[in-house]
């Protein structure tokens, strides 16, 4: 076993964990956090996305140890405290940018980290593009661009 | 995925020492093709050496006529380069074409070519560009670096620390991307530079990226897409799997070479 140590949505974390301990499991079975889903083990599908140090990637590729003294931000992370969500996640309830819900949590991080690549005036071209690295099989990813769209505006109000 | 030790140095040599400690231990650079095979069971190594803590490694530099990149830089970084996009955006926009967003972010050009998948972009761009890998103990050229499919010149213990491209006045790269992996099911990445000319494949033969020398020679009159016009390679020696046969991965070959001719000259 080893010590890692990290900060999870602004919090200081530590656990004692197996080397071969992947970030997704740390963040699921040590925190508690289980926001964040594992689709397909296989670094495809995206529904693992997280933040490491305000860059999106996926934590089922990532080994929690590889990301000691890093600061993570995953989906628990993103609402106000008081529970008032972020507008992202509020583009996504507003434009019904989900069915199942499985998917949701890795399209969020991953639509925000497509804000921070792209801007706030995205068209359906660069997101449908960049959404690349994330896979939804219930909505045929319709709302799920409009979402994007409306919350990436919203959020430079 | 088997356990293993894991190791974080802050220095090339200290990386060296632990891999010289650990015979079956092997280089975590991004993790994006390691991680998936060890997954698989398909690699154990019995000692993981990170080298993220490892200073020095990251960053795109002009020097001279040449630009270097450090092994550790991430594919989003050298895509982003504005450096690498004003004097030879043919090889900025490899890196852009490999995996997801969220790959990018993570995977590392030294990473890839260690790797040396047989389906990966950057080999392509290494050899058709003529690029020096330079390691903690050699420099080695391209041409003798990529020796297989999965293999490498690099011997026990050698770490890839920079990998310097000479620029080129003309240089393109168009792939035929796998839908779903986002691999090169083909790619062709071409370029001039005074009297070099240089044609790399990757993606599809059997014995991973190589140049087309036929090409290369109809391109020294003219380099233009009009010069290898009408011109094949033959089907051995090319990849066959369920995504493409041998006869199409060599059709591609032709095909993506003159694209790649015209967009190097546009």
């Amino acid at each position: 076993m080893a010590n890692v140590s990290m900060t999870v949505n602004g919090k200081a974390v530590t656990g004692d964990v197996e080397p071969r301990t992947l970030l997704v499991q740390f963040l699921r079975e040590n925190l508690r956090l289980t926001g964040t889903h594992v689709g397909c083990d296989t670094s495809q599908c995206g529904a693992c996305i997280v933040h490491i140090d305000g860059i999106a990637a996926k934590a089922c590729t990532t080994l929690a140890l590889q990301v000691e003294g890093a600061s993570i931000t995953t989906i628990e992370g993103l609402a106000e405290p008081g529970g008032k969500l972020h507008p992202m996640q509020e583009a996504f309830r507003e434009h019904h940018g989900l069915q199942c819900g499985y998917c949701t949590p890795g399209m969020i991080m991953s639509a925000l980290d497509i804000v921070r690549r792209n801007g706030n005036n995205l068209d359906e071209h660069t997101i449908r593009d960049q959404l690349d690295g994330n896979i939804c099989r219930c909505t045929g990813y319709h709302n799920i661009v409009k979402a994007i769209e409306a919350g990436a505006k919203a959020m430079a109000k | 995925m088997y356990n293993f030790t894991f190791h974080r140095p802050t220095t090339v040599r200290q990386a060296a020492g632990l891999l010289a400690r650990n015979p079956d231990g092997k280089l975590l650079a991004g993790g994006h093709s390691l991680l998936p095979v060890m997954k698989q069971r398909l690699a154990q190594p019995s000692a993981i050496v990170d080298l993220s803590l490892v200073e020095g490694l990251s960053g795109v530099e002009l020097k001279g006529r040449s630009v270097s990149i450090g092994a550790m830089t991430r594919h989003a970084d050298v895509a982003n380069s504005q450096v690498l996009k004003d004097v030879m955006p043919g090889l900025a926009s490899v890196p852009g074409s490999i995996g997801d967003p969220q790959v990018r972010n993570r995977g590392t050009i030294g990473g890839s070519i260690a790797n040396n998948d047989p389906n990966a972009d950057y080999p392509a761009a290494c050899l058709g560009l003529g690029a020096t890998i330079i390691t903690n103990k050699r420099r080695i050229a391209a041409d003798d670096f990529f020796t297989g499919m999965f293999s490498t010149a690099l011997e026990e213990g050698e770490i890839i620390v920079r990998v310097s491209f000479p620029v080129a006045k003309k240089a393109a790269y168009e792939k035929f991307k796998h839908p779903a992996s986002g691999f090169a099911l083909v790619g062709v990445f071409v370029s001039k530079r005074g009297p070099d000319i240089r044609v790399a494949v990757t993606g599809a033969g059997s014995n991973g990226v190589f140049r087309v020398t036929s090409f290369e020679e109809a391109l020294k009159k003219r380099f233009a897409a009009k010069s290898i016009e009408g011109m094949t390679i033959p089907a051995t020696g090319m990849n066959s799997d369920i995504h493409a046969s041998p006869e199409y991965r060599a059709h591609l070959v032709a095909v993506l070479a003159r694209r790649a001719l015209a967009k190097a000259n546009a």
